[in-house]
């Protein structure tokens, strides 16, 4: 999955935030509707769509988008 | 010696037999005197499990309960029973809008349609022995709501349901099933929680003040068992360190 298709795919699990708002810059547990409902809505995102298994812990030291997905690559 | 949670001379079924609260429980009743079957997928771990279980006349069963079109199978593998203890279990976690037909089935699967199937399949065809006793490991999420355990807490709820009801029918027999509600037991199955901080607010808002151990459970099943509780059936007993008290 590249930056771009990550970027939105994390985006569609927001109910409420519009997609447009979300870049690869997206400072994301600043956003109002960011909780652990959405948390784990990404972490089974990332499971089905990547294979990749993360933590509360990998969400917690990401700020951007863009730090997530490098974890999630490395991972 | 005085003891009315005796269980020698009875022989017990236990699935989920080779981690958490089914090895737990296939010690303790073999720590009791009865002669354990034990049953999982994993070989290694059931062997290990076996072991640490007192005494020589045990044996493992490697079945993999998700497969419930070979249940069946497992009637060539029986001896007639006195108890049986359905701990085996999964809980993978789904937000709602995350579920389909695939994982509907792969929890109630396991959950239960093999303790039902199990059931049927063992009272068809005379496996249990007079006064039998039944007891199914479901757990406090049957009725305590949680975010992503939709498909988890209505597999146990459907087992609860599923119990009470097997309870009236087999009760002219003088046999008895019971259920077990655990709350929060340090078992390896705990890693479905993928958000730490989730699992800590549990634990803090229990009010004994820490999660359980597996040997909380195994010694409520020792009861459910043994003649201690021959007056007990269709009971949802809930061992959760006053966690739903709230
Ligand atoms: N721990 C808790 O906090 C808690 C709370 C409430 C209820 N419970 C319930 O307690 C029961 C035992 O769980 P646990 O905490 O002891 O978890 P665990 O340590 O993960 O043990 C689960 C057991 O189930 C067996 N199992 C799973 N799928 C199976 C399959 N398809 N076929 C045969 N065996 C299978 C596993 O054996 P193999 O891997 O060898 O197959 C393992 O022995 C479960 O029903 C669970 O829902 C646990």
């Amino acid at each position: 999955m590249t930056l771009d298709e990550f970027v939105k795919a994390f985006a569609a699990e927001f109910d409420d935030t519009p997609a447009e708002q979300f870049t690869p810059a997206t400072n994301f547990r600043e956003l109002e509707e960011w909780g652990s409902l959405v948390a784990l809505a990404i972490i089974s995102m990332v499971d089905d769509e990547m294979d990749v298994q993360i933590t509360g812990a990998d969400l917690r030291n990401s700020k951007t988008i863009e730090d997530l997905y490098n974890v999630v690559c490395a991972k | 010696m005085y003891n009315p949670y005796s269980l020698k001379g009875k022989t017990v079924l236990i699935t989920g037999a080779s981690s958490g609260i089914g090895k737990a429980t296939a010690i303790e009743c073999s720590r009791q005197g009865a002669t354990v079957l034990l049953l999982g997928r994993n070989l290694e771990r059931l062997t290990q499990a076996m072991e640490e279980c007192e005494g020589t006349s045990h044996s493992v069963i490697q079945f993999d309960l998700s497969k419930i079109d070979n249940i069946p199978d497992l009637l060539g593998m029986l001896p007639e029973l006195d108890g049986v203890v359905h701990s085996a279990g999964v809980n993978t976690k789904y937000l709602v809008k995350k579920i389909n037909q695939e994982r509907i089935d792969e929890l109630l699967h396991t959950n239960y349609y093999a303790p039902a199937l199990i059931t049927q399949l063992l009272l068809n065809n005379k496996k249990f022995k007079k006064n039998a006793s039944m007891v199914f490991i479901s757990s406090i999420s049957a009725s305590y709501a949680s975010v992503s355990n939709a498909l988890y807490a209505s597999s146990k709820a459907a087992l609860n349901a599923f119990v009470r009801c097997l309870a009236m029918e087999i009760a002219p027999r003088g046999m008895r099933a019971n259920v077990i509600q655990p709350g929060i037991i340090e078992t390896p199955i705990l890693k479905a929680y993928a958000l730490t901080e989730e699992m800590q607010d549990f634990k803090n808002s229990c009010p004994l003040g820490h999660s359980g151990e597996p040997t909380d459970i195994a010694l409520g099943c020792v009861y459910l068992l043994s003649e201690a509780s021959k007056f007990t059936t269709g009971s949802i007993m809930t061992i959760d360190g006053g966690l739903t008290l709230k």
